[in-house]
């Protein structure tokens, strides 16, 4: 069967450049850690970092 | 089929149909995304963001200590009552199990309530209206708060805090 | 190579593969017996006329039912899926089975330590183990072993597309519910990464090594393993609807295209959705509440409205090509209603859509989560995820795999062709009592609603109890359903008949 699919392929117009994205396994997953961890985790741990001092106040 | 590999080349256009209902859904999708920040201008109720770090839970229980020694009108059920002047603010310390001190304020005037807890995190849930905040120790979170009905309204715990979870109810008097 | 092929399917089987697949699916079943016996206690206990058990249990098999049903029984069931999608979809063999059997070793040792050391009432924490409640230190060593071998096996997921490639078991593209399996597995390692991450200082924290470990940091980051990891789920649960699809009806994606183009919006978006946990807490700003808890944009539910319009089309037409095509509907009422492993598929659609998902987005919107969080209504709704979702298209999936890889007939087959409805029934209505009860305020994980001892009294108005017995009746209909489905499972692995 792959043999025989690989034959036939030869010659045939290139496979889109987005299909080739979504093959992409390996970049897919680049991507699907980085988007979360930068987006959720690294945002937020700069964000509680950042959180002020108890101010004082007035009675 | 889904168990075996597609043709050569899949990457086709949508039908008609396929193009109607992504644009359906992606229009409803930003829809309901771009109502949350317009919301913070136009709506009366957003989720605060303001907090601060309490580095010392004893300085946060003096606040509280000297807002109630300020302030406080009476007893509830051995509870300090305590009335804070509008637009002050307004310190409230949870602890296992107990929310402390009974708040009475008036109605149409506009309170800077501190919340921050003592040792494990709590729920700040304000029944029976049913609004539900987070209580997190080291940390102070400021809710503004205008109440807009009088009555008596109660606080629940709503995240586990112990076997005396359930014990933990506080109390807040509209007037 | 150790090979068979499958007098069913046509698949060629890959020895390790296959018992790979029996011993992590039979781990998930009985997990799923310990977590959903624990989930009628709980629904008993939360039922007020019956109330059953007393505060210390209630809160300690509340831990026990959340771990078990929650992350081990989806777990193991998932890693079997890795296993079925990338070794036996793709004709082609486990490429290191020595590590994938580490990884079960692993998930099964800090299974047994969370389990054990609940059980003796070390670790009253719930799930969620917030920071500085603390629980006994082999709780968390137990979650950072099973973290680890759970991203081994996802790990062994990649090893075995790589191996299918040179091996050429596939040109370009992988099949599509192999492709879902992917973006389950990719989703996987971020989430066991988190929680590892959060753990192991945790874990060093519980035993006096490090002095403080801040709360906020914690929710965040422990969020990043919580939610996500019901986000392997979905990508799971929908690859099984398509596969059950194509395996029952000989069904075919109606566009490739658009189903790819949903996982590939999974990969990327949903599982920053940890943020509905978040969005009543102090530190975080409205800008990264926002853009968080809408997935960035609503993209991932977008993706979730694509399988919800593709999945049902794609059956539609594979029952047409049956030729069901008079009027609208004719192919509805002919669809094999009577087979479990898609009636369940079905069944999961529909609880997964119409329950989960819609008040996933209504409950993760800033605003309205102020009227919901912690409330019972939460519960419902992830209960109308997990279980009318994942567990009964996970129920399906089993009643699909039984005769491919234990090659055996279901036992009891019409007791299974009832057990699907029953199950979905019982969980639907306890779930609306759920989310009902909620709306009046009433909290989720609680042990007295009454509030009987304590010094303010206060109650909740009384159709709350009206919707929490709805919840109790519920329950017991799904706990039956579930019992049926051990049984039938169990039985069939063990006493079916065999298939040469």
């Amino acid at each position: 069967m792959p043999e025989e699919r690989e034959k036939a392929e030869e010659g045939k117009e290139p496979i889109p450049a987005w299909q080739l994205f979504y093959d992409d396994i390996f970049l897919l997953f680049f991507l699907g850690v980085a988007i979360p961890t930068l987006v959720y985790t690294v945002w937020g741990l700069m964000e509680i970092v950042q959180i002020p001092e108890l101010p004082v106040f007035k009675p | 089929m889904a168990i075996k590999e597609p043709e050569r080349i899949w990457w086709k256009p949508f039908t008609r149909d396929e193009r109607l209902w992504v644009a359906m859904a992606l229009l409803w999708m930003m829809g309901s995304f771009v109502f949350m920040p317009v919301y913070h201008f136009i709506g009366a109720q957003n989720p605060p963001s303001e907090t601060y770090r309490v580095r010392d839970h004893e300085k946060f229980r003096a606040l509280v200590d000297g807002m109630v020694a300020k302030y406080k009108v009476g007893e509830d059920k051995g509870v300090p009552v305590v009335k804070p002047e509008p637009g002050s603010d307004v310190f409230m310390q949870a602890s296992m199990w107990q929310w402390y001190p009974v708040l009475e304020l008036e109605k149409g005037k506009t309170y800077r309530i501190h919340l921050s807890s003592m040792d494990i995190t709590h729920g700040f849930s304000i029944q029976p209206i049913n609004m539900n905040f987070m209580v997190v120790p080291d940390y102070d979170y400021v809710l503004t708060l205008t109440p807009t009905t009088a009555g008596d309204y109660y606080i629940v715990c709503n995240e586990f805090c112990g076997l005396g979870h359930h014990l933990m109810v506080g109390k807040m008097i509209i007037k | 190579m150790d090979y068979r092929i499958c007098s069913l399917t046509g698949l060629k089987i890959n020895k390790p593969a296959e018992d790979l697949i029996k011993w992590n699916m039979v781990t998930a079943i009985l997990f799923l017996a310990i977590g959903g016996f624990m989930g009628l206690l709980m629904a008993l206990t939360r039922w007020p006329s019956v109330h059953y058990l007393d505060t210390s249990h209630y809160y300690r098999f509340l831990t026990l039912h959340g771990f078990d049903a929650l992350l081990l029984w989806i777990l193991f069931f998932e890693v079997a899926l890795v296993h079925f999608t990338s070794a036996v979809l793709l004709n082609t063999r486990v490429v290191a089975p020595f590590s994938a059997w580490i990884a079960y070793a692993l998930m099964l040792v800090g299974a047994a330590f969370v389990n054990i050391v609940v059980f003796a009432g070390k670790a009253d924490v719930l799930f969620t183990s917030y920071v500085p409640l603390k629980a006994n230190g082999v709780y968390y060593l137990g979650i950072i072993i099973f973290a680890v071998g759970a991203i081994v096996a996802f790990a062994n997921f990649f090893a075995n597309i790589i191996q299918a490639r040179r091996d050429k078991a596939y040109q370009h593209s992988l099949p599509l519910g192999t492709f879902g399996l992917a973006a389950a597995s990719i989703i996987g390692i971020v989430t066991l990464a988190h929680g590892a991450v959060i753990m192991i200082p945790v874990f060093f924290w519980s035993i006096d090594l490090i002095k403080y470990i801040d709360p906020a940091t914690y929710r965040l980051v422990f969020w990043g393993l919580g939610h996500p990891s019901q986000q392997i789920n979905v990508c799971a649960m929908v690859a099984m609807w398509y596969m059950t699809a194509g395996f029952v009806l000989g069904a075919k994606p109606v566009n490739e295209k658009l189903s790819r183009t949903a996982f590939v919006l999974y990969i990327l978006f949903i599982n920053v959705a940890s943020e509905h946990h978040l969005l009543v807490d102090p530190v975080l700003s409205s800008w990264h509440k926002i853009i968080n808890t809408s997935y960035v944009m609503h993209l991932a539910v977008l993706a979730s409205m694509i399988h919800a319009f593709a999945i049902p089309a794609s059956i539609e037409v594979a029952l047409r090509n049956k030729g069901y095509t008079k009027g609208l509907f004719d192919w509805l009422k002919n669809a094999p209603w009577g087979n479990p492993a898609f009636s369940a598929t079905f069944l999961s659609i529909i609880g997964f859509g119409f329950l989960g998902g819609t008040t996933g987005v209504i409950f993760g919107t800033e605003q309205f989560n102020i009227i919901r969080h912690n409330t019972f209504a939460i519960t419902g709704h992830f209960h109308a995820t997990v279980v009318s979702g994942t567990t009964i298209a996970f129920m399906g999936g089993t009643y699909l795999l039984i005769p491919y890889i234990f090659r055996r007939n279901l036992v009891l087959p019409k007791l299974a062709a009832i057990q699907p409805y029953l199950y979905a029934i019982g969980v639907a209505v306890m779930l609306i009592g759920m989310m009902a009860a909620g709306t009046y305020g009433v909290p989720r994980r609680h042990w007295d609603i009454t509030f009987s001892n304590a010094i303010f009294s206060f109650s909740f108005d009384p159709s709350a109890d009206m919707f929490l017995s709805m919840m109790g009746v519920g329950g017991l209909f799904a706990a039956l359903g579930g019992a049926m489905f051990i049984i039938i499972s169990l039985g069939s692995i063990m006493f079916g008949r065999k298939i040469q």
